[in-house]
């Protein structure tokens, strides 16, 4: 019964955190990697590690063939597959568990029923988790959805069902602008995607990004409450909390209990995590995804309840069942991460594949620091850019943003330049000491400060 | 006949084409101008065009779609 040894289908800081969880559970390790990472820092702590491919990551950590070989040369019984890459691919999950190898995750069906919008919005509905208004699919004719607009509320969006990444959307104000827009938005899907099928949604102007983390054993289900990840950069989180300031305790409770609702409807096994958009002005929450998989920001969540999350996917998917109960699980103190990443800040973000010297970690109380850097490393230039995570924990939040200042100012990379002056700049704004942003703050603030972030060290 | 040759700036992933479902940049005999894209590097999920610095005639690919490419490596070659 149980796992015991398992394959890191991964790499960087994730890699290294799933490492050091199998250890402490006494499970072997094996490491696959890219021929770019065999140098990397969790080939050097894992037990084995085996070569899957070229550097492009099409050619070895997506490669699902190559990842089934290392598994079965090494004799392994688990795969985990972190997040990324094959982490929800349905297929990989499938075959994973064909060859007789647990998969730390949901099994493919599920991986299949919450990666696509449709069927996830309907499992939602179908649980009692409110999802945004919206036409519940494609609309009609012109007058069917003007009337479904009316019935939603304005400011609607007009979106393309063959869209995606924000192509072929359009915001309706009101009754008359979506007469004008309508015919419009129906017209250039048709030319730009072949296809004029439109749907509505409506748009939830400053919204915040509260995402709340579960647990299930197929049976029984607990959440871990929430994290607000707001602050966000091109839709992607850089800064991320736990618990967020803008919920009040009952709003939590529903919140969470909403995220266990769904995951019970679904018989969900493993760690997910359920997003929402968050509306301040109203205190409502909306259903906008379940991730079937660990998230980069879970370490904040273990920070204020205590429990360790890549071990309790691995036992759940070795068999074993859920060792909490939702009564176990309390919340206590505030924790902040920010991702650090291999980017120029004061020249717009640019990806910085440098190498690291003259390393200095972040230390002492509260201050956790989860990467893939030691001296000398080589960052390569052929994945996404995160090389860690820090976080810090306080009894508020207050003091945990002072603490995470200290800690940001302790960190040395030498030449590779980094995120880590936002973060000083960050810390010292207003609107992010008394908490007060939304998912559209970050990016106007970054245009107004752009050029002010030090890039140099111990300042 | 001289011969140039375009190297690229950047280390990452090589793509001779801006999308999977489109068309190569250029081609083997293609006319190349200054100026024009010949393919793209990756870069931490960062795409930036790689372009000829002179006129001429793409005579070969030195790097194939999808390889891994380090700085001031030479992608192709041009007879002008």
């Amino acid at each position: 019964m149980g796992i015991t040894k398992l394959l890191i289908a991964n790499r960087g800081e994730i890699a290294v955190r799933i490492i050091r969880a199998a250890k402490e559970m006494g499970i072997r390790t094996v490491q696959v990697h890219s021929a770019a990472d065999a140098g990397s820092l969790a080939v050097e702590m894992a037990d084995e590690a085996i070569e899957i491919g070229p550097p492009p990551a099409s050619k070895s950590y997506l490669n699902i063939a190559a990842v089934l070989d290392a598994a079965r040369q090494s004799g392994a019984d688990g795969i985990h597959p972190g997040y990324g890459f094959l982490a929800e691919n349905a297929d990989f999950a499938d075959a994973v568990e064909a060859a007789g190898i647990a998969f730390v995750g949901p099994t493919g069906d599920m991986i299949r029923a919450m990666g696509d919008k449709a069927s996830a919005r309907r499992a939602a509905q179908k649980a009692g988790v409110p999802t945004v208004p919206g036409s519940n699919g494609v609309i009609g004719d012109l007058a069917e959805a003007a009337r479904s607009a009316d019935e939603i509320g304005y400011p609607v969006m007009i979106k393309a069902t063959a869209g995606g990444g924000g192509r072929g959307i359009r915001v309706a104000e009101n009754a008359r602008d979506f007469a004008n827009l309508a015919p419009q938005a129906a017209a250039e899907a048709k030319s730009a995607f072949g296809d004029g099928g439109l749907y509505l949604e409506k748009l939830i102007a400053r919204a915040r990004h509260i995402e709340v983390q579960i647990l299930g054993d197929g049976t029984n289900f607990v959440h871990c409450f929430e994290r607000e990840c707001s602050l966000q950069r091109r839709r992607q989180k850089v800064w991320e909390e736990a618990p967020s300031m803008a919920l009040s305790d009952s709003m939590r409770n529903d919140l969470c209990m909403s995220a266990v609702a769904l995951a019970q409807a679904v018989g969900y096994r493993g760690a997910g995590t359920v997003e929402y958009l968050y509306d301040d002005e109203t205190g409502a929450f909306y259903f906008i995804e379940m991730n079937t998989r660990i998230q980069v920001e879970h370490p904040v969540t273990e920070c204020v309840t205590g429990l360790d999350l890549v071990a309790e996917m691995i036992a759940i998917a070795g068999g074993k069942p859920l060792s909490v109960r939702q009564e176990d699980i309390q919340l206590r103190g505030h924790a902040i991460e920010v991702r650090i990443n291999a980017e120029d800040p004061a020249n717009n973000f640019a990806p910085f594949p440098g190498i690291v010297d003259g390393f200095r970690t972040p230390g002492g109380p509260g201050v956790r620091f989860d990467h893939m850097l030691y001296d000398g490393y080589q960052i390569p230039p052929f994945y996404d850019s995160l090389l860690g995570k820090l976080i810090v924990t306080a009894d508020d939040r207050p003091a945990a943003i002072t603490r995470l200042k200290r800690a940001v100012g302790e960190l040395r990379t030498g030449g590779l330049k980094t995120t880590a002056p936002l973060f000083l700049a960050l810390a010292e704004d207003a609107d992010v000491q008394a908490g007060n942003y939304h998912t559209k703050w970050l990016e106007p603030w970054l245009a107004e400060h752009a050029g002010t972030f030090s890039d140099e060290e111990g300042t | 006949m001289a011969k140039s040759e375009i190297r690229s700036p950047l280390p990452g992933v090589f793509y001779r084409r801006p999308s999977p479902e489109e068309k190569n940049y250029k081609e083997v005999g293609d006319d190349v101008k200054a100026g024009d894209v010949v393919g793209l590097v990756e870069v931490m999920k960062t795409y930036t065009e790689v372009k000829s610095d002179a006129d001429g005639k793409l005579t070969a690919f030195l790097a194939e779609d999808e390889d891994a490419i380090m700085p001031g490596q030479v992608i192709a070659e041009l007879e002008s």
